[in-house]
């Protein structure tokens, strides 16, 4: 129940860095709707939010901002790590970009492209949905 | 039979400029320190500065050396023949493999425009290796203050004078100025099936 509850109401703490971010706000928009999954608000205080779309490259500069970003989020918290920068360097191999930001935030779900569908985003908020149905809420998170 | 670029609706204005940019002048062509006036001016007040020049393709390139590259730049922004008011670009070039062992290593790239006159010029100051060190032009144009510190950050060059030279690009704590050519790439290293890991 409480599962059902919290997968139908995933608010994403947008962490829109580079190009990935438009393609977040274009799954947003009329064409891919994101709000009818539960995401209905995006909310710009990590206080509020439940998941975090990293969208983008994160250069090594943005990590320590984007770690503190990650602990100001109260749990349950989940972490989708959208497009290839953010889930391995993407085409960036070179001393300035993280490669890949499960170096620094553990992250569930792992959107491939570049920069990825909004088709494809919504599909990841699914698998996400369905990943916290799994869950048993005894289990310390 | 219509003519083929009258049929495309272009004016005559855009035909010649079509014309001169097909017709390619020889590429790298000495300015003529009569006829320009901006190598004449700079080589009747500052002699013995200009090392070369050159025009390419419409772009006019000076190279002077660093010693009075402010009098130089502020001389070129005063004049009222040249009135280069718009720094559009301050960088650096490491010529660290291509140049021969006797010639400097670091070029610093001033990008002028005149905003009266639409005319376009660079100036190029050359800068050895052991002493990196340049004159700061922060008082000629403000807006070399960010532009110096990113040629600082990246290439190691320091700037006399300057107001608040430090990293802008970089973390502050990073080690070594990554746009030098014998700085490594960095990232990781890519997996081939020769070096795949065995596990």
């Amino acid at each position: 129940m409480v599962n059902w509850a919290r997968r139908n109401s995933v608010w994403p703490a947008t962490f829109g860095l580079a190009c990935c971010a438009i393609e977040m706000m274009a799954s947003t928009n009329s064409r891919y709707d994101l709000a009818r999954f539960g995401s209905e608000a995006f909310r710009a205080s990590p206080r509020q939010a439940d998941l975090m779309i990293v969208a983008g490259r994160v250069s090594k500069k943005m990590a320590p901002v984007l770690r503190r970003i990650y602990d100001q989020m109260p749990e349950p918290k989940w972490v989708i790590s959208m497009g290839d920068c953010a889930s391995c360097g993407g085409v960036f191999n070179n001393y300035a970009i993280l490669q890949g930001v499960d170096q620094i935030v553990p992250v569930d779900i792992y959107v491939p492209g570049c920069p990825p569908n909004p088709d494809a985003l919504i599909y990841a908020i699914n698998q996400l949905q369905k990943k916290i149905d799994r869950e048993h809420f005894g289990d310390l998170r | 039979m219509v003519d083929f670029e009258i049929r495309l609706g272009l004016s005559p204005t855009d035909l010649t400029v079509r014309e001169s940019q097909n017709k390619r002048p020889d590429d790298w062509v000495d300015l003529d320190a009569e006829k320009d006036v901006e190598l004449r001016l700079v080589t009747e007040n500052f002699p013995g500065q200009v090392l070369k020049s050159r025009m390419f393709r419409d772009e006019k390139t000076i190279w002077v050396k660093r010693d009075n590259i402010v009098e130089i730049l502020r001389m070129l922004r005063d004049h009222k023949e040249t009135a280069f008011n718009f720094l559009s670009d301050l960088t650096a070039v490491d010529l660290l493999k291509m140049n021969a062992p006797s010639e400097e290593r670091f070029e610093i790239v001033y990008n002028l425009y005149s905003m009266s006159s639409f005319q376009r010029l660079r100036v190029k100051a050359v800068v050895p290796e052991v002493d990196a060190v340049i004159e700061t032009v922060e008082r000629v144009w403000p807006a070399a203050n960010w532009l110096e510190r990113e040629v600082y950050d990246l290439f190691g060059i320091v700037f006399k004078n300057h107001s608040d030279l430090r990293r802008i690009q970089m973390p502050d704590d990073w080690i070594g100025h990554p746009l030098r050519k014998d700085y490594p790439m960095g990232g990781e290293q890519v997996e081939f099936s020769f070096n795949v890991r065995k596990s």
